[in-house]
């Protein structure tokens, strides 16, 4: 095989042991592997979406005229429509996009992180690591407002019908929670809650791993070990939680 | 302190221009194409729904491609381990075609 070192004998396998056959250390490998089951559960999530989705009625009017309600699954840009400090403009998509937009630039500066570690350039690991943190952190902030509006609530309501108390009664309805649902049908709104909030807890732990590394750069943990592997291994989870959102971003919100 | 004297001697290279200039142009690739995505959902209408939905699959494909190949350096290892990580992802698609296949076949709410 091509990899294999000088200090493969000729005739034996690079699985004999004594080099590395993937060429990556075993902590790299195992974060590889991690995220393959973690995208696994990530697909488990979107894909069942899809499932509920397609079984739904499907909106088919004009969707200038699209309002909401629970007959039909709704257009995703009639719903995340809001932009902070905008209120009352329809701008679809617009904030999802700014997200979309932050998220991918924490993913540069993450990758130039490592970049800098491989040259063992403290400084620049230092720099980097910090502007990978304060994306994650504004992305973070972001969801938080969207996540209030959508839970608030559109200016007008919704006529739903719920079970209560024995017997069918008609309410207007503000915002969604679990178990209620002005946009569409309530696993909309529950989808909504699961597929960004697992996201959303990734990010949160991402943005811990990274102060973590951040930390021990800065205290001189990597300069001391003599490399900077570990801000490689968490940069791997963090593309990765870039990746999903791409995900999401299409299969929930545009398509 | 003490433990001074032990700090290894460290050399610090500079910065790989070339490398640096692929990964910004990774970065803007991701943007053009999300720019492009966006374009698509407000110009071509909703009438076109099976279109839509294959461009934006097709789009969000190549973006993944290129965080996992370019961000996270899979196109760069070993072979070996590039198609560790890559063959059992036939499994998501195979979870994909079935279980929509059975929601579209199937409407139970």
């Amino acid at each position: 095989m091509a990899h294999s070192t000088a200090t493969a004998v000729t005739g034996k396998s690079v699985w004999d042991g004594g080099t590395s056959p993937m060429g990556a250390s075993y902590g790299k490998l195992m974060m590889w592997f991690f995220l393959l089951s973690d995208a696994f559960t990530f697909s488990g999530l979107l894909i069942t979406y899809g499932l509920v989705r397609s079984s739904h009625q499907a909106y088919d009017g004009l969707v200038s005229a699209f309002k909401f309600s629970t007959e039909y699954w709704p257009v995703p840009e009639k719903v995340f429509e809001a932009v902070p400090f905008l209120h009352g403009y329809e701008l679809p998509l617009v904030f999802v996009g700014i997200m979309t937009f932050i998220l991918i630039m924490s993913s540069v500066t993450m990758v130039l992180a490592v970049e800098a570690g491989h040259r063992m350039d403290r400084k620049a690991v230092e720099k980097w690591m910090l502007w990978t943190i304060i994306g994650g952190i504004t992305f973070l902030s972001c969801q938080a407002w969207e996540w209030t509006h959508f839970i608030v609530g559109a200016d007008a309501p919704t006529l739903v019908k719920d079970f209560v108390n024995g017997q069918w009664v008609t309410k207007e309805v503000y915002g969604a929670n679990l178990h209620i649902n002005q946009y569409g049908p309530q696993p909309f709104a529950d989808f909504f809650f699961f597929i960004t909030g697992f996201h959303g807890f990734h990010v949160f732990s991402g943005v811990l791993l990274n102060f973590l590394i951040y930390y021990n750069t800065v205290t001189g943990v990597y300069e001391r070990r003599g490399h900077y592997e570990m801000v490689e291994k968490v940069g791997l989870y963090w593309h990765f939680v870039d990746l999903v959102w791409v995900f999401v971003f299409t299969f929930f919100y545009l398509v | 302190m003490a433990h001074h004297a032990h700090e290894p001697q460290v050399t610090v290279l500079p910065p790989d221009k070339a490398k640096i200039k692929k990964l910004w142009t990774v970065a803007l690739y991701l943007l053009v194409i999300t720019i492009f995505e966006f374009i698509i959902a407000f110009t071509v209408p909703h009438e076109y729904k099976q279109l839509r939905v294959w461009v934006f699959v097709a789009l969000t494909i190549v973006k993944a491609a290129y965080i996992v190949g370019e961000f996270m350096h899979l196109r760069h290892e070993v072979k070996v381990l590039f198609w560790s990580i890559l063959i059992p992802t036939i499994f998501i698609v195979w979870m994909l075609v079935a279980f929509v296949y059975e929601g579209i076949k199937m409407p139970v709410f």
